[in-house]
Order: C-alpha cells, then structure tokens, then sequence
C-alpha cells in the first residue's frame, strides 16, 4: 500500500508572524550543538535543493571534523530550469535563511559564512547588503563570532554544484572536483564546510522553532515536512506554493492543471517526465519523485520532441565540459535525436541512446552529467513517437 | 607510508595497502591493468576522462579508479559488465569528437587513444562524428610546438602541466560545454603568447593535439644535398634516452652506438655538445669570477648578483616574460647548442677548409624550446643561421627507424674531432643541479689551485631531484690573484621546472635570499627531462635516466671542463682568452624584455 498524502498548501517558509528573529537564533545558541544537531536528525529534514542529503547528518559530519577553519555556504546559484523558489525566499525573508546560517555555524564551529548568489539575481545585492549589515551587527551584539558576506557568480549552470561552486568562489573555473573529500571534510578553501540549499536553511531556522515533531508530522515517512515548489508551464496558476510532501502527481496536476496536462517535469531539466498514465502512482517525494522544486506541467500541444531537445541544448551548452560522458555524452543525445527526427538514422538508434545515458548516469564526473539520463530515458520511453515523427 | 593498512577486494581477491592509496594503485599492485587517459604521474588527479572507471560493489555509480581512495571492505570490479559497456561508451565519445586521421597523423602508433581503441576493438563508430567545426583549428606558427584542436581529447594534461609544473599557464581551459577548448591568452598563437616552448605539454599529449614542429624531412634533404656539409650535435641527454625510443630500457647508456648511428645516417661530422657545455662552463665561469670581483670589489653597482646560468631556452623565455626587471642578472652566456652552431660555422668551417655557407648544423636536443632558440634573431653570429635545424630525441628515434639502421647491432664509434672531446662535466649538463656542478668544479680550483673538495669531484649537495636545492661552498686558500674570495662562502641555489623557477626568482625579488650563483633548468630533472625526451617521461624514468648520467660522468677519463684539450685549444688557435672580444661576439648574446600575456 503506498503511503501518501493529501494535497495541502503550508505556510513556513515564508512565515513571518508569531516570532522573534533574534529570539529564535539566540534561543538556538543556548542549546547544546549536539542537541541541535539531534532535533535537525530526528526532524528528517533533507536538503532541499534536489539532491535529498540528511541535512542534520551533514552538520554532524562537519562538527566532527577537528578544524579551527569552517564555513558556512548558502547555495543561492539557482539555476535549475524552472526554478524560482530560492529568489523569492531571498526576496522575502531573507533574514531567516541568515538565520539558518547563524545556528549551523553555532553547531559546527564556523566563523565565516557566505552566500554564492546566481549571477542573473544581483538585483537582490542592494537588499540583501543592506540586511546583512544589520545582521552580522546583531549577532555580533549576541556575542556569536560569525560574519555572513555575499558572493555574486557569473551565470554558469554547474556553478550550482557545490564544489564546483568552491572552485569558483575560491577565484577558479567552476569545474566539479573529484569525491570523495566531501564538503564536510574539504570544502571551501579545503576546509570542512556545510553547503545547504537556501530553503534548507530556512527550514532549518524553522525547526528550531517550531521543533521537530511539528516538521516530522509532515510529510511521509520518506519525505518529512513540506517543500516550495517553483510551479510552470500550461497552468492557470503558475508561481510559488509550500505543499506537504507526499501527494500523487495526480493530486498535484488535478490542483494545478489546465485540465489537459499531458506531462509534468518534475525537478527541472534534470529530473524526470512523469507522463499522464503515471500520476496516479507517483509521489513527490525521495521514495517517489524526488525534486528540487521545479515542477513544469506540459499539456497535449507540446511537443515532446521539442521539451527534450531543449533540455539537450541547454545541457551541451552548461556542461563545464570537463568530463567525456558529459561533455560528448550531451552533444551526441542532441545530435541524435535531430538525426533520428531527420530520419539519418533509424528509430533504433534511439536506443543506443538510452544505453548512453545510463553511461552518463553512472559514469559522469558529477550531477550535472549523471541527470541528464533522467530527462531523456523518461522522454523516450513515453514519447518515442514524438521523437521520431 | 601511511602506519594505517586499509583491507579490499579488487575482483575478489583481497590486498592490503597503505590508507590513501587510489583504488588504481591498489589495482595496480595485484596486477589488473586499469586503462588511463587523463592521469599522469607528475600531476595532481584529475580524473576527467572516466576511461578508468571501475565498479565499487553498492555503489550507485562507477567510480574513478585515479581519483578515489580505498577504502575498508570496499569490494571492486575492474571488468565487469557495466564497466566495460562504460569505457566502451567513453573511448567511443572520445573518438567521436576526435580528428581520428590516424595513418596520417604524426602520433600514429604512439597514440594513447589509439591503443584504447585497438584494445577495445572500437571498429565501427557507432556515435555521430562531432570532430567538423574543428577541423583545420591547427597553430603551426611556432618553430617548437604545433596545436591542432581536432585533435585534442580535453584530459588537460597540458593544462596542468603548463600550470603546475611550469606555473606558466600558457594553456588554460576556456570556454564550456561543447565549446570548451585548451586555449592560449585569447586563443592567440602560441608563439605570441607567454608559451617558453618547453614541450612538457608535448611530452604529456596523450594524443597527437600537441606536437613538436618536426624537421626531419629538412635534415634528409640536407644530408641527401651533395654541396652541403652537414654537422651534427648532440646534446648531453640525448644519449641516456634515446634508447627508450628504440626498445631499450629507461637509462641505458648509448653515447658510442648513437655515433655511429649517426654516421650511417650520412652526417658529415658528428661531434658533440658535451664540448661546447665545457667552453660554456670557462666563459660562465669567468663572467661569474668578474661579477663577483666587480661587485665585492669594485662595488660597481651596474654589476647584478645573483649571476643565472642561461643554458636552457626555456628558462630565458620565462625570464623574458616574467621577471624582465632580471635579464641582467642572467649569464650573457649563449647555450651550448648557440656556441656550437657559432663555432662550427667560424673556427670549425676555418679549421676544416669548408665554406660556411655550405654548412648545416643540425643538432640533437631532448628539447622542443631549442628549436625556437636556434630561430631567435640574435643566433646569427657566424654571419649565417648558426644553428640550421634541431632535432628532438623523439625525431632522431625516427630518423634511425626510416633509415633501417639497426641499432642494437652497431658498434660503438668516438666522436669526431675537433669540437667532439668532452669531459664529465660536460655530460652533467643534462641533469638538475649539472651546470651548477661542473662550474664548482673549475672555479674553484680556478681561484683556490685546489680540487673541489668533494669525493671524487662529486659536488652532492647539488645533485637530487628536491625542487630547490639549496648548497653553500666556503671558498679558502685562495690564489693571489683571488684572495677577495677568501672566506667568501658561496651560495648557490638549483631549481629545475619553472615553477620551481619562479619560488627562487620571487625569493631573490623580494630580497629574501642573498645567492652568488643560480642554476635554472625549465624542465623537471633537467634536460633529461626535457619536452623533447621519449614518451612516457615520468619521476621513475628521469631517476634512471639522472642515474646513467652520473654514471657517463664517472666513467669519463676528464672530468673537469678546463681540461678538455679541445676547449683549451679553441682558445689557443682561436678565441684568445676567455670572455676575449671574439668570445663575446660568438659566445654570448642578450635578452628582450616581452609582454606578459
């Protein structure tokens, strides 16, 4: 029997009402670390920028590292198509993901924090210098040495890795590195650090106040607490909505689509096409669908042919190019699905394909290379018609 | 060595090994072969090309055998199903955007990708051909080294070459996704770029996307020419590493079969380089002793210490580059190769009633920067090219392979005469720490009338392949004539690799180190290292290789330069006295400041 839930909106993320900011950080910071670090574990909060890490294990891992020198990144480089979420929570409450940032440094020791902003959200600098400013004064009045500063990047999808990320921060070409060492154990500056997603950290700051029964009560055993989604495509209500975690593809497209959805995206350009005949069994959610927000719905006067070629085109463009199953791997994807559309090679050549994309999945340098198998052996097997014809 | 062992399995059999070591070496040690591209043993990982992945039992994905440690119970496979659908996968995207023109290609049969694919039996390409748009993308304009980005396979082994051995960075990655290209400063040409023609990227260049300009057709064209007299050089480590290209194992010494060798490829007169690093060490020796008495004695400002030895093209063009403030602290000494070239077509032409303008020099160097050096404007002191063409140690293994000449079988040969007597200190000019050596061994018995006091003229504290070597010589019992050098200890520093370079020249910029006396190779132990040396060149091969030089040395019967009969004759018959004025117009030369991009 598959555990799910009902479609329900919730409101925690942007919620402003009913606390103090400084409170909540200052009432964090008289606790023991530790028994931080337990309530973020036993909440079940896993990151929220897609990939699904145990956020509290993660800040373990890094308090356990012995080094005077940690940080703190809030990954801000939202660049995943079809997500939007991560701007507006910096628009709107961007003291609580500085807040996050304040209890994870408390927890494993950091001094320094920064936050690595998409390049094309620099609008937000102005604001978010301004609030900054007030912050690190205040935590500074709280007594707790950490200083939270901004780094803008410069427009490249795989700057979004987290150590891809570290290599631009750090003044380099934005290239993933080799893991193991993980960020906990050599991130910035090869030094422990924790890298959350902005919303991670807003929940995080929201755990601690709300506590983490509240949050665990959410969701599915699998998928604790709810999640912003970035919501897209052929819908009469396109924009940004907190749902519980756990709900059908069904419950989601029945709330959200125009009545003629044919497919939906889920996860942006790297996740995977959920197409009509699946909604009823798929839950967003780790033990279903996993996502990092993105939710793009397509109805029937989309072509498929052309929501993949897309996908393809902009990942032969972001690729850092620095592994072979990426880099070719997404060259040829494109190149061979305009060649069998073309009819310069045949139908079955689609699945000399699909076996290259299991390849990328399993032996690509990063995400990035690994995901695109997710967009593309979706695609194909459901819409192999649209590819061809 | 690591005190913790780590337990696995790699294909079920178990190994112990040191914690830290990759899953690549452990496979290593149990003797399973793991294929490689874009791993190197003289760079960090970097484990771009995924051609060595391996399976780890559990794992959701493969794993990079060169990037990843072991771990305790980790269970791998090196050949199972999925990796070899993998690696499959991978040489063939490889190939895909790879200019695979391979019987025309100046790599074919000593190509890594090759090999992949041969090993694989990659016959029928199954993925698009994605080499079009760079087709033709070839920079041929520099005398060294040629780039043709068709070719090249993105493992940046250049790129970390040129970054952190040489800490040069000529070439960096530029531009991403299907676009990402090795480029130069704005994809200029090499040439015109901070490039010191060192090779070490050609060394390196699993595939045939950086290459040395070759001349061998030039050089059969002038050896075939009945008018002309063609001289051949060869250069100190040539002759421990030519072997390599022709079957035999790293460090094997082959000085008397090269010559002959080089007889039967119709050279006119074989002679050798050994000769000219002796004159080298006379002429730098005395600039050194001058600039030492000008500068403790005379105290004359426009005199500069630290002196720099300027043996190695690669280091002037980095010196050029990226400390112009220093030129005047480098030796006004040509390189070896330059006052042979000067030489043979004045004293030598003159000696042997030949016409220089009838002349070829050719010369066997284990460098690709010679080359560029050989074409600088200012090596035309005979009143011709002095130098016509070089060679590398990769082009000679050639020659002799086109020529049928079936080396293991010759018997060995001496040099020719004159300009072919060389001593021991003339051989160690082609290892680190060489130059240095065989310079304290003639100044100091120049100034004291003693040998240098080292066992067997052995200068130790020279040798090795540390980075920078620091050594402090105190200079007593002088001679009269050099009683201000009484007490004076000198200090010397060796560095080979330029970014080894570069930690000694920011030293002397920033005043932090007071040396009389600076040895600079731009290569990694020396020329024997060098960017035209044979394919592999790694720390093993340069060890064996430092170690049949040493051995050359100690065989020789004269060890110290001022004793080669040949050098003292060149000043008897003709030169005069070291740094004479005809000294200075042959033997010596100077530098250009150049932008630095």
């Amino acid at each position: 029997m598959m555990e799910c839930n009902k479609l329900k909106r919730v409101d925690i993320i942007f919620c402003r009402k009913g606390f103090d900011l400084f409170e909540v950080v200052e009432k964090a910071l008289s606790r023991d670390p530790d028994d931080l670090i337990s309530d973020m574990i036993d909440s079940g909060l896993k990151g929220r920028g897609g990939a699904g890490f145990p956020t509290g294990l993660k800040w373990k891992l890094a308090r356990n590292e012995e080094q005077d020198e940690k940080y703190v990144v809030c990954n801000a480089d939202e660049g995943e198509p079809g997500t939007f979420k991560d701007r507006e929570i910096l628009d709107q409450v961007p003291e609580k993901v500085f807040g996050g940032m304040a209890i994870c440094a408390y927890t494993i020791g950091a001094k320094k924090g920064y936050i690595y902003l998409r390049g094309e959200y620099n609008f937000l600098i102005p604001k978010l210098t301004e609030k900054l400013e007030i912050f690190n004064r205040s935590l500074k009045q709280i007594g707790l040495d950490f200083t939270i500063r901004l780094r803008s990047g410069s427009g490249a999808y795989i700057c979004g890795e987290e150590s891809a990320l570290f290599e631009s921060m750090e003044g380099k070409r934005g290239e993933p590195r080799n893991k193991p060492p993980y960020p906990t154990v050599q991130g910035y500056l090869g030094k422990p650090t924790v890298i959350n997603n902005v919303e991670t950290l807003v929940y995080a700051f929201m755990i601690s106040r709300i506590g983490p029964e509240a949050f665990k009560e959410m969701g599915t055993k699998d998928s604790r607490g709810s999640k912003v989604f970035s919501i897209s495509g052929d819908t009469p209500r396109p924009g940004i909505y907190e749902l519980e975690l756990g709900m059908t593809v069904e419950d989601f497209v029945n709330e959200f689509g125009d009545g003629d959805t044919k497919a939906v995206q889920v996860g942006g350009a790297s996740g995977g096409c959920i197409p009509r005949k699946d909604f009823p069994n798929t839950i967003i959610g780790y033990e279903g669908i996993p996502t990092g927000g993105s939710m793009m719905l397509f109805n029937s006067s989309r072509s498929m042919y052309n929501v993949l070629h897309n996908y393809l085109e902009f990942f032969t463009e972001e690729s850092c190019g620095q592994c072979t199953p990426c880099r070719v791997g997404c060259q040829q994807l494109l190149k061979g699905i305009e060649s069998v559309k073309k009819g310069d090679r045949p139908p079955s050549y689609l699945r000399e394909l699909v076996k290259l994309a299991k390849t990328m999945k399993i032996a690509a340098k990063c995400g990035l290379g690994q995901s695109v198998a997710n967009p593309f052996v979706s695609i194909i097997k459901n819409y192999k018609e649209e590819i061809i014809h | 060595m690591s005190e913790y062992k780590v337990n696995l399995k790699i294909n079920d059999i178990p190994v112990t090994v040191d914690a830290g070591t990759t899953v690549l070496e452990a496979a290593k040690k149990l003797d399973f072969k793991v294929p490689t591209l874009c791993y190197h043993t003289d760079l960090c990982i970097a484990g771009n090309c995924r051609v060595c992945v391996v399976e780890q039992v559990g794992a959701k994905t493969l794993i990079a055998s060169c990037a990843t440690p072991v771990s305790e119970g980790m269970e791998i496979r090196t050949n199972s199903k999925l990796v070899r659908q993998a690696r499959k996968h991978i040489i063939e995207l490889l190939l895909s955007e790879h200019n695979a023109d391979c019987t025309k290609c100046y790599k074919n049969g000593k190509c890594e990708l090759q090999d992949l694919a041969s090993e694989y039996r990659i016959g029928d390409h199954a993925f698009l051909d994605l080499v079009g748009g760079r087709l033709g993308m070839v920079d041929e304009l520099s005398p060294s080294i040629i780039k043709d980005d068709s070719k090249c396979i993105r493992c940046q082994r250049c790129v970390k070459t040129c970054a952190e051995i040489q800490g040069v960075s000529a070439l960096t990655v530029a531009y991403k996704g299907d676009r990402q290209k090795i480029s130069t400063f704005l994809d200029h040409p090499l040439v015109e770029v901070i490039c010191t023609n060192c090779g070490q990227c050609v060394n390196r260049c699993p595939v045939g996307a950086l290459v040395e300009k070759n001349y061998v057709d030039e050089v059969w064209d002038a050896i075939n020419d009945p008018q002309k007299f063609v001289v051949v050089q060869t250069a100190p480590a040539v002759r421990v590493a030519i072997g390599e290209e022709l079957g035999y194992e790293p460090g094997t010494r082959l000085t008397g079969n090269l010559v002959t060798a080089l007889k039967r490829l119709g050279f006119s007169s074989v002679l050798d380089t050994d000769f000219t690093a002796d004159l080298t060490i006379i002429e730098e020796g005395t600039e050194l002793l001058t600039r030492l008495k000008k500068v403790l004695v005379e105290k004359d400002d426009s005199v500069k210490l630290p002196m720099t030895t300027s043996c190695s093209p690669g280091w002037i063009k980095f010196i050029e580059h990226f400390y112009p403030d220093f030129i005047s602290h480098v030796s006004s000494c040509k390189s070896p190769q330059q006052m042979f070239g000067a030489l043979a077509k004045t004293y030598y032409a003159q000696k042997k009633g030949i016409k220089p303008e009838s002349m070829v020099v050719v010369s066997i160097m284990p460098c690709t920067a010679k080359k560029y050096e050989a074409d600088r404007p200012e090596m035309r002191s005979s009143g011709f090219k002095d130098v016509d063409y070089v060679l590398t140690t990769r082009e000679l293994g050639m020659m002799i392979k086109q020529a049928g000449v079936n080396f293991q079988n010759l018997d060995e040969s001496p040099y020719d005469s004159i300009m072919g007597e060389s001593t021991g200190a003339g051989v160690i000019f082609g290892v680190t720490g060489g130059v240095m050596e065989a310079a304290l061994r003639t100044v100091y018995e120049i100034v004291t009338g003693r040998e240098v006091p080292f066992n067997n003229l052995n200068v130790v504290p020279v040798r090795g392949m540390e980075g920078v070597r620091e050594a402090t010589l105190k200079i007593e019992g002088c001679q009269p004539e050099w009683d201000f050098l009484e007490g004076v200890e000198l200090r010397t520093v060796v560095a080979h690799g330029l970014a080894n370079a570069r930690k000694v020249m920011q030293a002397v910029k920033e005043g932090k180190s007071e040396y009389h006396f600076i040895e600079i190779m731009a290569c990694p132990g020396g020329c024997l290292g060098g960017g035209g040396q044979p394919i592999p060149t790694n720390p093993e091969i340069r060890e064996k290789r430092a170690k049949a030089i040493y051995c050359e040395d100690e065989n020789l019967p004269i060890r110290k330069s001022h004793e080669n009969p040949e050098v003292q004759l060149v000043y008897e018959d003709f030169l005069g006295s070291p740094n004479s004025h005809l000294a200075h117009q042959l033997l010596h030369t100077h530098y250009t400041e150049r932008e630095r991009f």
